[in-house]
């Protein structure tokens, strides 16, 4: 034949999936969220999704082009980054600072590190850490929920998790529809797993680490005394159980190894809530755990079909 | 063998595997003969043991069934003429794997004269019925090509089971379905032979749901069957998963046990035939006509006329496409079996082995495939491998080169199934890297 055919290696099929449709599927489960964020603090957190995306995207293209390397802005993960970041923001943040977010999320975390799949810990949760240590006050300036709609300069008000520890409780209703302060995307609780269900529905993620998470915050929150209800649904529990816990770089592969990081999220998380000098502590369990994931994918290593099981020597 | 064991109401669980498409397209087409092509080419491995020599020099009249080919080795079988007719010349081949065979090719009288000296066998002790299969020339004709003599040439009473593969898992195949349908009873008394000679307590027939039509049939002929075979033969519908039909699995799912590392299906008692092996085994001492021709699926959408079509051996991929009505528009990629397993062939004139069950072209688009991009870790290669494995970690010991690495994490178990590539959305080329993974590891063995 004059043609010459193509010869390639074993499957000739693939399932379809990819990694930009992946990451769509994560964007679409956030729309939720973001509507609420919008819906409860305005046009300025519209304005922060919209920044935090942009410049991610812009960022991720300028450093694989620097990098001299294939570009990636197309898999959409950038785009996802931006968003989970800006939805971890106060709303009355200044845009620029939220830029320094994206650089660090973007450059310093991912690229740096070889771009998707290469990061060892999760790049909006670290960028929100680094915007909390270097701007700890505009980053725990928070509106109330509504304010924007009235004409006045805006009213600051706290967090549920603030006013607990000044012992006034925000009701149940209002947290679930996220009618309180707090970062724009992580105060309704409704929206949150209106996308977690989407994502375990698309298979997208694996529903092992937010129920472990979110049960084992309940769970120990009751025991040492709090109201467990108001724990799971306050501050950045689900958004960080549903959308940061769940990253596929920064978390085990192997339904063991998400148990052990739900739960180890969730220990970290509510110690930190109880007994350490800070109101919320989400972002840093997941951050801690991350840095665990080698160790916890070590220990639950699946054990290949008919290998005989050795003397366990680690 | 102690107590009786009993056949499986149930497949037991098993791990991973993918929904790959069925594509059965053909399933409903009946078989067709093709009539003898002008010439074949016998290539003397077509089984994974030492390849055969020829027995048969340039000019030698040749008629079907008469040995072209043998060799004394033990995982060796003989290799038979397909047609009649005179022999053209002793040539070397490339096959797919990149190895160079010796092949005899053969031009047609187009008589199909059947050789004189062909006649049943004379069977009365389990050693004559080990030689006759032998000398039937057949192979697991599943794909792999492992002598079947010497998969149930084992010691007397090591085996308890017979599972019969008929689960036909990969895409696009419809001829092993068509075997069912189309030779029940030679199936079933295949069944019985082997059973009876080899002194085997239970056969199980495992066979994926998508084929009920041939479940049913292989119901009512093992129903009739088992009047005189005890109730110890049943048909075990598997749920259709990619890859049921692997040996392994298919062993794990019809009696639970686990076949363990390096060893073979034996070492658990049972020994699996595919169920065009068996049939063609009863129907070789009924005649005593050697392996010559195989039941073949065509498929793929660079094929006019897609069907199952009974070929003799050795007749090339061209001629068969033409006998299906030829091309439909330029083939991207000829395979030779399934595509998740199946090989990609460089041209169309390779000649078809015993092993092939299928010869697929594929136009452009059904071959097109994406780019690979960075793995994102998202697990799916492993939730989806049946071997329990983690290809990412591989990849990564593969990069370094460690052998004893990828050993502890049993690289050598992976049956480059195509499961985890099927599944990655990175488009990562993970069976070429498992490949290499198991040649880092056999190399440092043998230093
Ligand atoms: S499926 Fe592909 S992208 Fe996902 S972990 Fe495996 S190799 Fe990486
Ligand atoms: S090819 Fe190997 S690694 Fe991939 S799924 Fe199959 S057995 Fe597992």
């Amino acid at each position: 034949m004059e043609n010459m055919l193509t010869v390639s290696s074993s499957p000739h099929l693939s399932s379809g999936a990819t990694t930009r449709k992946i990451m769509l599927d994560v964007i679409i489960a956030l729309v939720p969220a973001s509507v609420a964020a919008v819906i409860f603090f305005g046009w300025k957190s519209l304005m922060l999704i919209a920044v935090c995306i942009a410049s991610c995207t812009a960022l991720e293209y300028i450093c694989r082009k620097v990098m001299k390397r294939k570009n990636t802005v197309g898999d959409l993960s950038a785009v996802v980054t931006g968003l989970l970041l800006a939805l971890n923001l106060p709303s009355g943040l200044n845009p620029l600072i939220a830029v320094f977010g994206c650089v660090v999320a973007i450059v310093v975390v991912k690229q740096m590190f070889g771009g998707i799949g290469n990061n060892f810990v999760n790049p909006a949760i670290t960028a929100r850490i680094v915007l909390l240590v270097s701007f700890p006050v505009q980053m725990t300036t928070w509106e109330k929920p509504f304010e924007w709609l009235k004409t006045a300069d805006s009213v600051t008000g706290a967090t549920p998790l603030a006013l607990m520890s000044q012992g006034t409780s925000t009701g149940y209703m209002d947290l679930f529809l996220g009618n309180t302060g707090g970062c724009i995307g992580e105060t309704c609780a409704l929206a949150l797993l209106l996308g977690g269900i989407y994502l375990v529905a698309r298979k997208v993620i694996s529903p092992i680490i937010p129920l472990c998470f979110i049960g084992t915050v309940f769970v120990l929150s009751f025991l040492l005394g709090g109201d467990p209800l108001f724990h799971i649904l306050s501050g950045g529990v689900m958004l960080g159980a549903i959308f940061m816990a769940t990253d596929y770089t920064t978390s085990p592969m192997n339904p063991a190894g998400k148990v052990i990081f739900g739960i180890g999220c969730a220990v970290i998380t509510v110690l930190i809530r109880f007994y350490a000098n800070l109101p919320e502590g989400v972002s840093f369990s997941i951050i801690l755990m991350n840095i665990l994931v080698p160790h916890i994918e070590n220990l639950t290593r699946t054990k290949p079909f008919g290998k005989e099981k050795k003397n366990e020597k680690a | 063998m102690g107590d009786k064991l009993s056949l499986p109401l149930k497949p037991f669980r098993s791990r991973g595997g993918v929904k790959a498409p069925h594509r059965k397209h053909t399933a409903e087409c009946e078989s067709v003969v093709m009539p003898p092509p002008s010439e074949v080419l016998i290539c003397m491995s077509q089984h994974i043991g030492v390849p055969c020599k020829p027995v048969v020099k340039p000019g030698d009249e040749v008629k079907v069934g008469q040995i072209v080919g043998d060799n004394d080795a033990f995982l060796s079988v003989p290799m038979h003429s397909s047609v009649s007719g005179r022999v053209k010349k002793i040539e070397t081949v490339t096959m797919p794997n990149g190895s160079k065979v010796q092949a005899v090719r053969i031009e047609s009288d187009g008589q199909m004269t059947p050789f004189e000296g062909i006649k049943p066998p004379k069977i009365e002790t389990r050693d004559d019925f080990i030689k006759a299969v032998r000398d039937s020339g057949v192979v697991g004709l599943g794909g792999a090509g492992f002598p079947v003599h010497v998969k149930i040439g084992v010691e007397r009473d090591k085996v308890d089971t017979l599972i019969i593969n008929a689960a036909e898992c990969e895409p696009y195949i419809t001829a092993d379905n068509r075997e069912a349908l189309e030779n029940s009873w030679g199936v079933v008394s295949g069944i019985k032979a082997v059973m009876e000679l080899m002194e085997i307590d239970r056969a199980i027939i495992g066979i994926e749901n998508n084929k009920p039509n041939a479940i049913k049939v292989l119901n009512e002929v093992c129903r009739e069957a088992n009047r005189d075979m005890h109730g110890n033969v049943c048909v075990l519908p598997l749920k259709a998963r990619y890859p049921q039909g692997a040996e392994k699995v298919l062993i794990k799912v019809c009696t639970g046990r686990v076949v363990p590392e390096g060893k073979l299906p034996a070492d658990v008692g049972c020994v699996v035939m595919n169920i065009a092996s068996i049939a063609f085994v009863s129907s070789y001492l009924k005649t005593g006509m050697p392996l010559v021709t195989k039941r073949i699926t065509v498929d793929g959408s660079a094929v006019n006329r897609p069907q199952n079509v009974i070929v003799p051996i050795g007749t090339r991929i061209k001629d068969i496409i033409e006998f299906c009505g030829g091309y439909k528009c330029r083939p991207e990629k000829i395979i030779f079996g399934g595509p998740m397993m199946g090989l990609a062939l460089p041209d169309d004139e390779m000649p078809l082995l015993k092993q092939n069950n299928a010869v697929l072209a594929f136009s452009e688009k059904e071959a097109a495939r994406l780019e690979p991009s960075d793995c994102i870790r998202c697990g799916r290669c492993a939730a989806a491998c049946p071997m329990g494995l983690t290809p990412p970690l591989i990849s990564g010991l593969v990069a370094k080169g460690d052998a004893e690495g990828l050993a502890d994490n049993g690289i050598m178990v992976c049956m480059e199934c195509g499961c985890c590539a099927f599944a990655c959305p990175a488009n990562r080329p993970i069976v070429q890297n498992m490949r290499m993974g198991k040649s880092i590891v056999r190399s440092a063995k043998k230093k």
